[in-house]
């Protein structure tokens, strides 16, 4: 683990302090904390949970078991880009599984994975509360409404150009 | 800075009259719609725009204002003009361009651009009276698209906080929770417990620390009213949370938004901010001596958080599991402290009652079912959007005479409620008045409000399945029979969906259903098999065209269809197989095009791309 300790970039623990310290006295604060800390990593390395248990003087078993039980955090790096795909009702009756299978086909990954080259990862979420652009997809924090499969391309080569 | 008494809040809503901040002055006003969906179609682009061009014309007397969600989504951008003493008009779909030759035009020339406005036979329109709007009743809503939700100042001069000044200043917590009885008012977020009652049983419930908790884990896919209120009205909901909290004798809150709405986190912090410097929050509220303040708590994603005892975990750091009840939430709670939880719709409504009465309220609705109801229309439906109608509004003025009906000239076959709490509900029952306890009648239920329209080339069979899925990603995993039960039935639906089912499949997903809705642990578990029952009960020959004939009816079910080539029609030109992302179409000009089954992925590619009809859809077994 020690040699995890090092590669994690300092500057972005003592970050993570400030933020656990932040919460002191607030109680039930473990999963702003996350929050926080899922945003500043892109993910919640084992490194990461053991210095909030440690902070927080909660066992690291609770910290991984609340880790692991919302869709937000995750456990591995992610893309540069995290696609997330509205699999809810009104985009599944507007097709939204078409659009699955295309991203996947241009992609050649399947949901919850990270394309070789590290820009992309592929996921599902349920309903973005913008049902009226359905079928609707997120790239990081933009918004793509009223898709069809043949805007999947184009949408993804402009991300890769963008790199 | 602190507002102690009622003259204050009058100034307040003089001053913003005044300034025309609210469209009685000499000033003209332009609202941009700033939710959720209007940003997604590009309104950050248009407002910013817009107020370049202001400056550029240096254009004087002119406020533009940033609202939420004025309901009709699909016309997003929406941009609104109102100069002084002309009446509103509402552009919509705007883009730059357009917006450019709006404040030239109708800002600067006093000209109003017909060709981009809402209009009927009779001419331009605002939104509010064309045919969309003028057959709802916007309690909830009344104030989304119309205030700048990031300004306290505007709520206060719609007569904002002034059902809190009202409360705290010459009624007793007994008389509030009267009044909330009284007006008949139920619980927006599923069940339709009611609310008066549930106020009660807080009250009652001994302790000296309570909490008040608002529910906006709005995780029910196809339904997002209470993001549109969030974003759109932030501050009705914290008056209505500190007239909860004075009735039942809590002094602090927290508001529980899911984390895949930040645009609500954002203006739901800004308004609580604002209200702690107006002193709406905080210590002494208005001289009561009423003291409350409310903390804001992100989900992050989990859909079983919307179950009220595991949003509790949730709120309290733990993973968002549910327990059983009792002990409910009024008794132990957050903290295990007396705890009062409504969802956002409900809370939106305290205000307005507190002002207009009981009386007022329950002469709106049915016998049992009080109010109006906010409906996310999605799906199959010419106005996607949010509406709000009275209870007891028939199905079919909602889908048709609101929703403008189906596109494309198809058949209505179901509507969706509830989300995968609820049920399908057949053409039969267009006409029936949608109230609680109607909706529990046909196999479905209220749920929050999404409703889903589905044309006639939806498979029953296929949406259940969809359901199915949804629960058993979204099944917290901690009581068996919705772990591993929804999974059992999942496995069926996809043999039945793949052609291997069998007529004894459908009696085990019956059995199946019924044990895990009596056994299971949450609310989530015991309505999970509500979709495949209800659909079941209204659409029982569609399974039996899967299992029997090993027939999709909508041909939508992949492994049951086929595509042909009819090969007298064909013409070769081979734009079919050139099209065909798998190439699964094989030939050349000269000989014949066929398609190979086993590689074909039904996406319909080629039967769109050919120009002469020459590509057929049948079921498998059938046809050429």
């Amino acid at each position: 683990m020690c040699t995890d300790i090092e590669r994690m970039s300092s500057e972005k623990m003592d970050r993570l302090k400030e933020i656990i310290h932040k919460y002191e006295g607030v109680p039930g604060a473990l999963i702003p904390i996350l929050n926080e800390a899922q945003d500043l990593f892109g993910y919640l390395p084992m490194e990461v949970q053991e210095l909030i248990s440690k902070e927080l003087k909660i066992p690291l078993t609770e910290v991984y078991g609340v880790a692991t039980f919302y869709a937000k955090y995750t456990l591995k790096p992610s893309g540069k880009y995290r696609i997330s795909l509205c699999l809810g009702t009104a985009c599944y009756v507007k097709g939204a599984p078409l659009i699955l299978e295309k991203l996947k086909e241009i992609l050649k990954i399947d949901i919850g994975e990270t394309t070789s080259d590290g820009l992309f990862t592929l996921e599902e979420t349920r309903c973005l509360g913008c049902c009226a652009l359905a079928p609707v997809m997120m790239i990081n924090e933009d918004v793509y409404g009223k898709l069809i499969p043949e805007d999947v391309e184009n949408i993804i080569k402009a991300y890769k150009n963008r790199d | 800075m602190k507002i102690d008494d009622a003259t204050r809040l009058a100034e307040i809503k003089e001053r913003v009259e005044k300034s025309s901040r609210l469209s009685k002055g000499d000033v003209t006003r332009i609202t941009v719609g700033m939710a959720s969906c209007g940003l997604a179609a590009g309104a950050r682009k248009v407002l910013d725009t817009i107020k370049e061009d202001i400056q550029s014309h240096k254009i004087d007397k002119v406020v533009i204002v940033p609202t939420g969600c004025i309901g009709i989504c699909k016309l997003e951008p929406i941009v609104e003009i109102i100069r002084p003493g002309e009446e509103k008009v509402s552009y919509v779909n705007v883009t730059e361009d357009k917006a450019k030759e709006i404040i030239k035009k109708h800002v600067l020339e006093g000209k109003p651009v017909k060709d981009y406005a809402i209009k009927d036979e009779k001419g331009i329109l605002s939104v509010e009276k064309s045919s969309f709007f003028n057959k709802q009743l916007r309690i909830v809503l009344r104030n989304c698209g119309i205030i700048n939700p990031e300004d306290i100042e505007e709520y206060i001069a719609v007569d904002g906080y002034k059902a809190l000044y009202k409360v705290l200043t010459s009624m007793t917590p007994e008389e509030v929770i009267d009044i909330v009885k009284k007006s008949g008012l139920r619980g927006r977020g599923g069940g339709g417990f009611p609310t008066g009652l549930k106020w009660e049983y807080a009250k009652k419930a001994e302790g000296t620390q309570k909490y008040v908790v608002c529910n906006g884990d709005e995780g029910d896919p196809g339904a997002f009213m209470d993001r549109s209120v969030m974003e759109g009205d932030p501050h009705s909901i914290i008056e209505a949370m500190a007239i909860a909290g004075f009735s039942i004798g809590a002094n602090y809150g927290y508001i529980y938004v899911r984390a895949e709405y930040p645009i609500a986190v954002r203006r739901l912090s800004i308004a609580i901010e604002q209200a702690r410097r107006y002193g709406l929050l905080g210590r002494n509220i208005f001289n009561s001596g009423f003291d409350f303040d409310i903390e804001l708590r992100l989900g992050a994603g989990a859909f079983v958080c919307g179950e009220e005892t595991a949003l509790l975990n949730s709120i309290m750091g733990k993973r968002g599991e549910p327990r059983p009840r009792p002990p409910f939430p009024a008794q132990k709670g957050v903290w295990d402290k007396p705890t009062l939880i409504n969802n956002v719709e409900t809370y939106a409504n305290i205000p307005v009652i507190i002002l207009k009465g009981a009386e007022w309220f329950s002469a709106i609705g049915t016998e049992t079912s009080k109010g109006t109801k906010v409906f996310a229309l999605g799906g199959n439906i010419n106005n996607t959007g949010l509406i709000e109608v009275p209870m007891g509004t028939t199905l079919r003025k909602v889908i048709y005479d609101i929703g403008g009906g189906i596109p494309g000239g198809k058949e209505f076959k179901a509507a969706q409620t509830g989300g995968p709490s609820g049920g399908c509900i057949p053409k039969e029952y267009l006409d029936t008045p949608i109230e609680y306890e109607t909706l529990i009648k046909f196999g479905s239920m209220m749920g929050s409000g999404g409703l889903i329209v589905m044309d006639e080339d939806k498979c029953m069979v296929d949406v259940a399945k969809f359901f199915l899925e949804f629960t058993v990603a979204e099944s917290c995993g901690k009581c068996s029979p919705c772990r591993l039960g929804t999974k059992r039935m999942l496995e069926i639906l996809n043999r039945i969906t793949e052609g291997n089912g069998t007529e004894e499949d459908i009696k085990k997903l019956e059995t199946l259903a019924y044990s895990i809705k009596s056994s299971a642990l949450c609310g989530l578990g015991q309505t999970a098999p509500n979709p495949v029952l209800s659909t079941l009960r209204h659409f029982r020959s569609e399974y039996e065209a899967h299992v029997k004939a090993k027939k999709c009816p909508a041909m939508k079910c992949r492994s049951l269809f086929k595509y042909t080539i009819l090969q007298d029609t064909c013409k070769k030109c081979g734009i079919c197989a050139r099209n065909c992302p798998v190439s699964a179409i094989n030939g050349s000009p000269k000989e014949m095009f066929v398609i190979d089954l086993n590689r074909c992925t039904r996406c319909g590619t080629c039967l769109e791309q050919c120009p002469f009809n020459a590509i057929i859809k049948s079921s498998m077994g059938e046809g050429s």
